[in-house]
């Protein structure tokens, strides 16, 4: 990294709180982004400046304080849908990703997914892109069929016109595999999809805050994120929804906000996206989240994909030199993700360990069961990686890891 | 705390030297444990007898401290009585779970080093794995398997 990149990164590491303290006597380095990401400063401003200054609810009141409540949130709806390419009234907020797919699963595969009909998946999937589908299966006694994975870790495309073959309603897929680091090809997919009037939806949990995402130009029905992701708060995510899909469909939560009018035994509802959002939202991280898109902007998203991208070759390449380590997933384009095993020392062995050396890696499956026994181990370690990390914390993962292979060898 | 208290030699031995490992062909129970958070997997076999516990082996992959628990265990408690191993097993858990740790069980020997296994929460389902086996075999309905995902059960 040249030198002028490397002074941009330190100044924007200081932005991040967390980062800055000891862990078990030695410096935090924090590899566990994709589980979670850490916030920046000015995200937990916005919470706490929300609750010491705005606090209210929105869409109900006529007072100052909700008026402000109802800007500050449909603010941040119009923030998500620029960050997206989308328009306003085609973003609903939810509580991320998983009750993102949910809804989908419930409020359009309900109504449009019948006997025999088919929803295709693949075998990458995060368990959140797949329980939903399993429970709308069994329900409708639908069928599921899954994309193979190549041993490289892509997916296997030749395979996928016979997959879209016969009655496929739906082709949900991850963008960027949370184990693999595979970043899929989602605009041909989605393309491929729509050839066959198959609706398609986007699981963007792991893409949303690493790197440049429109919706038009992916040409996809639905996309799904999670704010705490991308530096927002937890609890506040987004469903991104074409528009005739929206409005054809039926309420997924019944409740406060999502009427029009209410009568004793039937009820009105109202247009997208407010039809999908019952009861009070998460109002404060909502807005966070929205602050969340602005900072990332204002960073550049392409600017962190290149960073995250190159921290995970270079710990590929570290990776590699510990004897009996093996790394998953593609070696050439690839995400911020990187899944290894070293040996058979077991992955919460190596995860232990590591956090003695203030080292946050995860280890276990990753909520994708299927996949790591389609790879043949029973969990992996991973590092994950988000643009505050440094090549140097790259370079003391592997002094760790080397000491963690003579421990246990 | 460091680590080095954790992976003690006792244990880093019994993970890769497991003592009994494979199957009993004479055995009266087995039972399946796993850990599905980490895939850890453990089969014990059991040679029980209306009294006593006379053989214990077991097969499965797993942590080191799951590994060195199930092999640590199978030879602690072969030859004990059924009311002896079901004494162990809750004198084990209190020493991995009590909020303070409590008095030394008696009889333990090898089997304290995982005392230290109580300043690590995350790895207390690894380390009670084989023991959760066992106290299965010594139930009334001893051919159900366990997991470590029953709720708070542990």
């Amino acid at each position: 990294m040249e030198a002028g990149e490397t002074r941009f990164w330190e100044a924007i590491r200081q932005d991040f709180p967390t980062l800055a303290q000891q862990v078990h006597g030695h410096p935090l380095i924090y590899f566990d982004n994709a589980a979670t990401s850490q916030k920046p400063k000015v995200v937990i401003n916005t919470l706490s400046n929300f609750y010491e200054h705005d606090n209210s609810n929105v869409h109900r009141g006529l007072h100052e304080l909700s008026n402000r409540a109802t800007a500050a949130f449909e603010g941040a709806r119009q923030r998500l849908a620029s960050y997206l390419g989308a328009p306003p009234d085609t973003i609903v907020f939810t509580r991320g990703t998983t009750e993102s797919i949910n809804l989908v699963a419930r409020a359009w595969g309900d109504a449009n997914v019948g006997k025999g009909d088919v929803i295709l998946l693949t075998e990458m999937e995060h368990h959140s892109n797949l329980v939903p589908w399993q429970l709308l299966a069994g329900r409708k006694a639908a069928i599921l069929r899954f994309v193979p994975i190549t041993p490289e870790g892509r997916l296997d495309l030749e395979k996928l016109d016979t997959l879209l073959e016969g009655p496929v309603k739906i082709f949900a897929f991850a963008h960027i595999s949370n184990t693999l680091g595979t970043i899929n090809p989602v605009a041909d997919l989605c393309s491929r999809a729509r050839r066959i009037g198959a609706v398609t939806l986007v699981d963007a949990a792991q893409s949303a805050g690493h790197k440049p995402l429109d919706v038009r130009e992916i040409g996809c029905d639905f996309l799904a994120l999670s704010g705490h992701k991308m530096c927002g708060p937890t609890g506040a995510g987004v469903l991104y929804g074409r528009r005739e899909l929206l409005e054809s469909m039926e309420p997924f939560h019944g409740g406060g906000e999502m009427i029009s009018s209410v009568a004793l035994t039937q009820s009105e509802f109202k247009a997208p996206p407010h039809r999908f959002e019952a009861g009070t939202p998460a109002i404060a991280q909502s807005i966070g989240l929205g602050c969340a898109a602005n900072y990332l902007d204002e960073i550049g998203r392409q600017r962190i994909f290149e960073h995250d991208q190159e921290l995970a070759f270079h710990a590929c390449s570290v990776i590699e030199q510990i004897p009996g380590a093996k790394i998953f997933g593609p070696r050439d384009t690839r995400a911020g993700v990187v899944s290894f095993v070293l040996g058979s020392i077991h992955a919460h062995d190596v995860v232990s360990m590591a956090d003695q050396y203030g080292l946050a890696l995860r280890g276990g499956h990753h909520c994708t069961q299927p996949l790591l026994r389609k790879l043949g181990v029973p969990a992996t370690a991973r590092a994950s990686f988000y643009f505050y990390n440094t090549p140097e914390e790259v370079i003391r993962m592997g002094e760790v890891l080397r000491k963690i292979h003579a421990f246990f060898a | 705390m460091n680590i080095e208290e954790l992976y003690q030699e006792i244990i880093l031995d019994h993970s890769k030297r497991p003592r009994n490992f494979g199957t009993l062909p004479d055995a009266t129970v087995s039972v399946r444990g796993d850990n599905p958070s980490c895939g850890d997997e453990v089969e014990l076999s059991a040679k029980l007898t209306p009294e006593m516990i006379e053989a214990l082996r077991f097969t499965g992959h797993g942590c080191a401290i799951c590994m060195a628990s199930a092999s640590l265990m199978t030879t602690k408690m072969r030859g004990k009585s059924r009311r002896e191993g079901q004494a162990a097993i809750e004198a084990f858990r209190q020493m991995l779970t009590a909020p303070e740790p409590g008095e030394t069980p008696s009889g333990f020997g090898d089997l304290l080093v995982f005392s230290a296994v109580r300043r690590f929460p995350q790895r207390v389902k690894c380390a009670m794995l084989a023991w959760r086996a066992l106290e299965q075999a010594l139930s009334s309905s001893p051919t159900r398997d366990v997991t470590t995902e029953d709720g708070d059960a542990l």
